[in-house]
């Protein structure tokens, strides 16, 4: 084996755990600033300022009794939370997160911070979003419940309705980069105008940007967007009936996938690793610190905004976001043969 | 070659599987894999952007339609006792026009491929690039593709219309 390939895989191992863990660090993010938007502590008990609840409530999760009803499919009762953490994971695997690096040195060729290189990266992440549909899917439908059922179906109507604004977003920026690469879409994003404004395409892509993160939103369905697991109405949707490890997958699916739209969203719209400061070596703790702050935005937003009407929700995304993100696409698309940008 | 076999007989085998299925739910699960499948044949055909395309398209969207479909009338069984709450498609009319269709498909398939004179390995490079791709469809072949967005135009008024003539016809009862 070569250090190449060494470096390779552990780089892989290490995008695997670095995924588990900001599953964790998010639940925690997720219950402290609940907790300060409702002015209460949040979790304070376990370990230094509550920082091991999340390793707690793993433990907890693990050690708890699988279920499953009787009446339900067991095959596709079992393989639902699969397909969702499998997706989530899978999606990652082609998101970019800093620039080539031998480690001082230490490799002979430049690795890509990047567990695979593809050059259709943007419609791959595109068509594992749309595979992790059926995990939810088939958990709605294979536990026999109504509550589970409605979630499903509600998820999947919902989700094919916002993909659509969600790839017109996406293209106003593969038009502007001229690339279907993540990589390429990147570098199109060094340097700055003015000396001091960064070249990236949220400045280009406003409102791209705002279709982009809403229909993300949706996507993941997160707050103000989500209806597969209203509580109120559905007990928890789609996830009703699942217990123990197998509800902890759909959590994990929940958690990995928010924090991919965020990875593609800093790496379409917020310029990637390009930053000031920080060599380009270390460009990674920029890619860190914009994913965290759109993570932060997510959690905010979910807090702050309550739950639409799922009329509204359906209204909103083929009456007003799909249009815009046409419209978007098609001035983009007349500006890029223009003035050639 | 391996992976063309691995690939190709997944494909094969989840495509049987979907007509010997009598749960729907499964036969569309199978339906799924087996495109799946052909996307790994695409890929070892050099052409990534046919392989992601057919996930996002078929796999993607269309199947989940389907899937949605299925829920919806929430059928675990096909029905196959032959009385009136049987599905029209079910009696015996209806499927011995299948059985003439489907012969009609076998005859095809065996004309297309005795007549067919592509042998060997087609030239890689032209179906590779995405630029490509797109700049043959509006040029070569623009006038089969304008038609087919046509076609889909039309299907998809259709729908609506159908769809709303239903609902007018509840909201007088």
């Amino acid at each position: 084996m070569t250090p190449f390939l060494i470096a390779q895989i552990a780089l892989t191992l290490m995008v695997f755990v670095a995924l588990l863990s900001s599953a964790a660090g998010m639940v925690y993010m997720e219950r402290k600033v609940a907790a300060f938007l409702q002015q209460r502590v949040g979790p304070l008990l376990v370990g230094p300022k509550g920082l091991l609840q999340p390793l707690a409530d793993v433990i907890k999760l693990m050690f708890k009794e699988e279920l499953r009803p009787r009446a339900a499919d067991r095959i596709l009762f079992a393989l639902a939370p699969i397909i969702s953490a499998t997706a989530a994971f899978a999606a990652f695997a082609v998101v970019p997160f800093g620039a080539e690096t031998t480690f001082f040195g230490l490799l002979d060729q430049p690795l890509r911070l990047q567990v695979a290189d593809v050059n259709v990266a943007v419609l791959v992440i595109f068509a594992i979003a749309s595979m992790s549909v059926y995990g939810i899917v088939l958990a709605g439908w294979s536990s026999n419940s109504k509550y589970s059922l409605l979630g499903g179906l509600r998820s999947s109507a919902q989700m094919i309705s916002y993909e659509l604004s969600y790839g017109m977003a996406l293209a106003g920026v593969l038009l502007m980069a001229n690339s279907l690469s993540l990589t390429d879409i990147v570098n199109g994003q060094s340097g700055t105008w003015f000396g001091f404004v960064p070249r990236w395409f949220v400045f280009l892509q406003p409102i791209g940007f705002l279709v982009y993160m809403t229909a993300g939103i949706a996507e993941t369905n997160r707050a103000p967007f989500d209806f597969p697991e209203a509580e109120q109405e559905l007990v928890a949707g789609y996830h009703t009936e699942y217990s123990s490890m197998s509800f902890a997958m759909f959590f994990l699916a929940e958690y990995i996938n928010m924090v991919t739209v965020s990875a593609v969203a800093t790496d379409l719209f917020l310029g990637g690793w390009h930053g000031p400061l920080l060599p380009a070596s270390f460009g990674w703790i920029w890619f860190l610190i914009k994913v965290g702050a759109i993570l932060f935005f997510y959690v905010w937003m979910r807090w702050t905004l309550p739950r639409y009407r799922y009329d509204q929700l359906m209204a909103f995304g083929w009456k007003v976001l799909l249009p815009v993100s046409v419209v978007n696409l098609l001035v983009t698309a007349a500006a890029v043969l223009a003035f050639g940008l | 070659m391996t992976l063309f076999y691995l690939f190709g007989g997944v494909a094969v085998i989840t495509s049987l599987l979907v007509i010997a299925q009598r749960n729907p739910i499964y036969s569309v699960l199978l339906l799924i894999a087996s495109f799946g499948a052909l996307s790994g044949l695409y890929i070892l055909l050099d052409a990534p952007f046919a392989a992601v395309i057919q996930i996002i398209v078929y796999a993607g969207a269309i199947m989940v339609l389907f899937l949605f479909v299925v829920m919806l009338l929430n059928a675990p069984h096909e029905d196959t006792d032959l009385d009136i709450r049987v599905h029209p498609m079910l009696h015996p009319g209806a499927m011995r026009l299948g059985a003439v269709l489907a012969v009609a498909l076998v005859g095809e398939l065996i004309w297309a491929l005795t007549n067919s004179n592509v042998s060997g390995s087609f030239p890689a490079g032209p179906v590779v690039s995405v630029a490509t791709i797109g700049r043959r469809l509006f040029t070569e072949y623009a006038f089969p593709f304008e038609v087919t967005s046509v076609l889909i135009l039309v299907a998809m008024v259709g729908a609506v219309v159908m769809a709303k003539q239903d609902s007018a016809a509840k909201g007088k009862r």
